[in-house]
């Protein structure tokens, strides 16, 4: 038998507090197509970026056609033959097809670029593809469809033999899926080994040799693709976990005032009428995958972006659309998935940080700022929320992610907020302080808050929410209570497996 | 601020005033004793007045991360439409210097609203929005003197100009007279100081520079502060303006068209504001300016070669930039 095309052996990798890979193995042949599944945050970005050389593995073995590699970054990945299309292109809009597909190995005459050769090597590879796709214009002017084929053109005008795709056709109309697979076939029969992540269940069947699927870190099972059924494909992307870390809530307050109720809001093409009510005391979670509108819908209704229609009521009283300080004074508070980028300023201290969204209530007759006033209530929100920073005059950037939000968390908290809505509210922070974070959930829920969460991490919506909406494609797909929602019902509705 | 922080900031102080003392020191003794004059120092003070104003305005813009690049143009326009507006009016004396005052801040702080219009609707990049402006406004206030200087037919703005402040006190005690201009200068400090650091404003000028999409989250209104601050170094370029007309008795299409831009700049990112914005103080604009102008004077004072005198203000400018960067990578691991 002779050796596979790859095989990746044993590789591990570790970040800061978390083990993303553990002993991951897998093989690929040539004229193989193997479909990797797995929840957000199963390990699969990180396993192919080793494979791509922008991250290196703890430990572990690639070998390529039987012969041991070190992929030490993305050019010796490249020039191993492997080839990664990313989710977000990397092409350069303002230059053509062409320019693109040569970008970084133009041909050249006496120094100049040899445009005639650029566009013949570049025809070439889309023949190869059966592709037509015009040359002559900036790719920022084709159709996101035409724009993959020439990403995927530029991987194979690469030599690529071993080709990486990540969620290719999330972004794809039917039309163009097609045309994806009729290229990945013909791949396929030119001998390239293919590693397909999806998330799309109907669409594995149609393209998988293989179906390999990964849960925390591991690949818990891989099977040919004609043996795996959409229900052992599920059963195995959730394993039996459910873990025990979330302390217990509340009962469902049934007859509680309703703090939070969305009107059929709709913003295209992020979602269309989403509608639901969340009562004070009440946490209502969010599922789905990245992409299907779950962040697009808390930003609509904390004003960050204005909606098409539909209308958002708080206490029973109406937002305006997109105004962000209306929303704060009625008592919403958004926790952003990205502290960094959205909910924190780095360079500012706690202090500034907690009291920026209510300045107004710092300021005397004299419109100073009471700087005393300032510190004695982020010191407040220190020992309220056991933030672990050694003065309120720390600067934010100094902290860790955990103590981090929890800044973020004051900040909203200090407005006396009565609806919040939390985006991965414990994304990239340790169990410990993930902990502490849902305790300061329960204490919003007691105080009479009105709760949404969004998060990719399954366990945390089931274990933290008494309802569970189920977002696809921008659309409230289905409803869960508690008892009832088990990760296979999500995942199979989140995934389209299940209407 | 974590201990390290705190021992870089001193660490910057003390090797600022280091820097500025030995220098002092060694031009004071090269310059057999003239340069600590009384009388000389007022003179950089004086000197540096107009840099300084303008560099305070310009201190908020580049905080938000933002910079203007018409203020040399705005301190011609307001000048010249100053002593227009001071020859067409049947007033004298203080109500006649105020309305004046007004007319040219006004003139310059509609400029920065029409600056900022553009960056805060359309998100154009400040650099274009206010480079046009710097055309715009220069060819109008040629238009509105005819290319000549206006010469102010009253008497009544000479004290302004070229006044001191307070001089019978300072006669008595033989120090030497503060120029009124300078105690323009030091009002500016303190109220831009104030503004910038006790106030929401400054606070959000600060919150928009650090991070602007978790300032527009916390609800701060970004697009109203960020047209204050261009509203704000209009009017710093409008006082400027003013003080040269009065200084020179005429608005002049041609003041403020030469160096003062990039010097005023200079003497920002030499005070440690961040051209990335989120980072900056009024004050340490003031030792900026003060900095430049100390050269100069003891460039001038050691008969440094004009020529050469640039060449190593560029030069102090760049060292500046670098131990500022070097500073924050520092921080950053």
């Amino acid at each position: 038998m002779p050796a596979p095309l790859l095989e990746m052996r044993g590789i591990g990798k570790s970040f800061p507090g978390v083990r993303a890979l553990s002993d991951v193995s897998l093989t690929l042949a040539a004229g193989e197509v193997l479909v990797l599944v797995g929840e957000n945050g199963a390990g699969k970005s990180t396993l192919m970026k080793i494979l791509a050389g922008a991250l290196r593995a703890d430990g572990g073995q690639i070998s390529i056609d039987g012969a041991p590699v070190e992929i030490d970054s993305p050019q010796r990945a490249q020039h191993l033959g492997i080839g990664m299309i990313y989710q977000e292109f990397t092409l350069v809009p303002q230059l053509t097809a062409v320019a693109n597909v040569t970008l970084g190995a133009e041909p050249t005459r006496g120094g100049l670029i040899d445009s005639r050769a650029a566009v013949q090597s570049a025809m070439r590879v889309f023949d190869e593809l059966g592709l037509r796709v015009p040359l002559d214009v900036p790719v920022a002017k084709l159709s996101v469809g035409q724009q993959q084929l020439v990403e995927i053109a530029k991987v194979l005008a690469r030599s690529a033999r071993i080709i990486v795709m990540d969620e290719p056709t999330a972004a794809l109309a039917d039309r163009e899926i097609e045309g994806l697979f009729a290229v990945v076939a013909r791949l396929r029969s030119a001998g390239a080994g293919i590693i397909y992540i999806s998330h799309r269940m109907e669409e594995l069947s149609r393209i998988a040799d293989r179906i390999a699927v990964m849960r925390d870190g591991s690949i818990v099972e891989t099977r040919p693709a004609q043996d795996f059924s959409g229900e052992d494909i599920i059963r195995a992307m959730v394993g039996r976990k459910l873990d025990s870390h979330f302390p217990k809530l509340p009962a469902d307050p049934k007859d509680a005032a309703v703090r939070l109720q969305v009107e059929s809001l709709t913003r295209t093409p992020a979602f269309q009428d989403v509608g639901f009510r969340v009562r004070a005391g009440e946490i209502v979670g969010l599922a789905g995958l990245i992409g299907a509108g779950r962040t697009e819908i808390l930003r609509a209704i904390a004003g960050a972006d204005v909606p098409d229609r539909g209308e958002v009521r708080i206490d029973d009283r109406r937002l305006r659309p997109g105004d962000i300080a209306g929303a704060i004074a009625a008592g919403v508070a958004f926790i952003t998935e990205d502290r960094k980028a959205q909910g924190l300023v780095l360079g500012m201290s706690v202090r500034e940080n907690v009291s920026l969204a209510h300045l107004a209530d710092f300021v005397d007759r004299d419109l100073l700022i009471d700087a005393a006033r300032e510190r004695e209530a982020a010191t407040r929100m220190i020992a309220e929320l056991q933030i672990r920073t050694p003065s309120t005059e720390q600067l934010v950037r100094n902290l860790s992610g955990g103590t981090q939000q929890k800044v973020v968390l004051a900040k909203w908290l200090l407005g006396n907020a009565g609806v919040f809505l939390f985006d991965e509210p414990t994304r990239g922070i340790d169990i410990g302080a993930k902990t502490e974070i849902y305790k300061i959930m329960l204490e919003l829920l007691a105080r009479g808050a009105a709760i949404v969460i969004v998060s990719s991490d399954l366990p945390e919506v089931l274990g933290m929410a008494h309802r569970v909406l189920v977002i696809r494609e921008g659309r409230i797909r289905a409803e869960f209570v508690r008892d009832d929602a088990t990760p296979e019902k999500v995942i199979a509705v989140a995934t389209g497996a299940a209407a | 601020m974590t201990q390290r922080d705190r021992l870089w900031y001193w660490l910057r102080i003390a090797a600022a005033l280091g820097f500025l003392i030995a220098m002092i020191a060694i031009v004071d003794v090269a310059s057999h004793g003239s340069f600590l004059e009384p009388s000389n120092i007022v003179r950089v003070l004086r000197q540096i007045t107009y840099n300084c104003v303008l560099g305070i305005g310009q201190t908020f813009v580049i905080i938000t991360s933002g910079i203007d690049l018409s203020v040399g143009s705005l301190v011609a326009l307001t000048g010249v439409v100053a002593a227009l507006f001071a020859n067409s009016v049947h007033l004298s004396g203080f109500p006649l210097i105020a309305a004046t005052l007004i007319v040219a801040v006004a003139v310059g702080c509609a400029a920065g609203w029409v600056n900022a219009l553009p960056v805060v609707k359309l998100n154009l990049p400040p650099f274009i929005t206010t480079l046009a402006m710097l055309e715009m406004a220069l060819g109008a206030s040629f238009i509105l003197s005819h290319g000549r200087p206006v010469a102010l037919q009253s008497s009544d703005f000479e004290n302004t100009g070229i006044g001191s402040f307070l001089g019978g006190v300072t006669n008595a005690l033989h120090l030497p007279s503060i120029p009124i201009p300078v105690v323009w200068m030091l009002v500016v400090i303190v109220a831009a100081s104030v503004l910038l650091n006790r106030t929401r404003f400054g606070r959000y000028v600060f919150a928009i520079g650090g991070n602007e999409e978790a300032a527009r989250l916390a609800g701060i209104n970004v697009a109203r502060v960020k047209t204050m601050v261009y509203m704000i170094s209009g009017g710093c370029a409008a006082i400027v303006g003013f003080l040269y007309m009065a200084l020179f008795s005429s608005g002049s299409p041609q003041t403020g068209t030469g160096d003062e831009l990039l010097e005023s700049i200079a003497a920002v990112v030499v005070g440690g504001t961040s051209l990335m914005g989120g980072r900056g103080s009024v004050i340490g604009t003031f030792f900026g300016a003060l900095l430049i102008g100390v050269l100069y004077n003891a460039m001038n004072l050691l008969n440094v070669d004009s020529y050469l005198q640039k060449v190593l203000l560029g030069a102090v400018i760049l060292l500046a930039v670098v131990l500022d960067e070097l500073r924050k990578r520092y921080i950053a691991r």
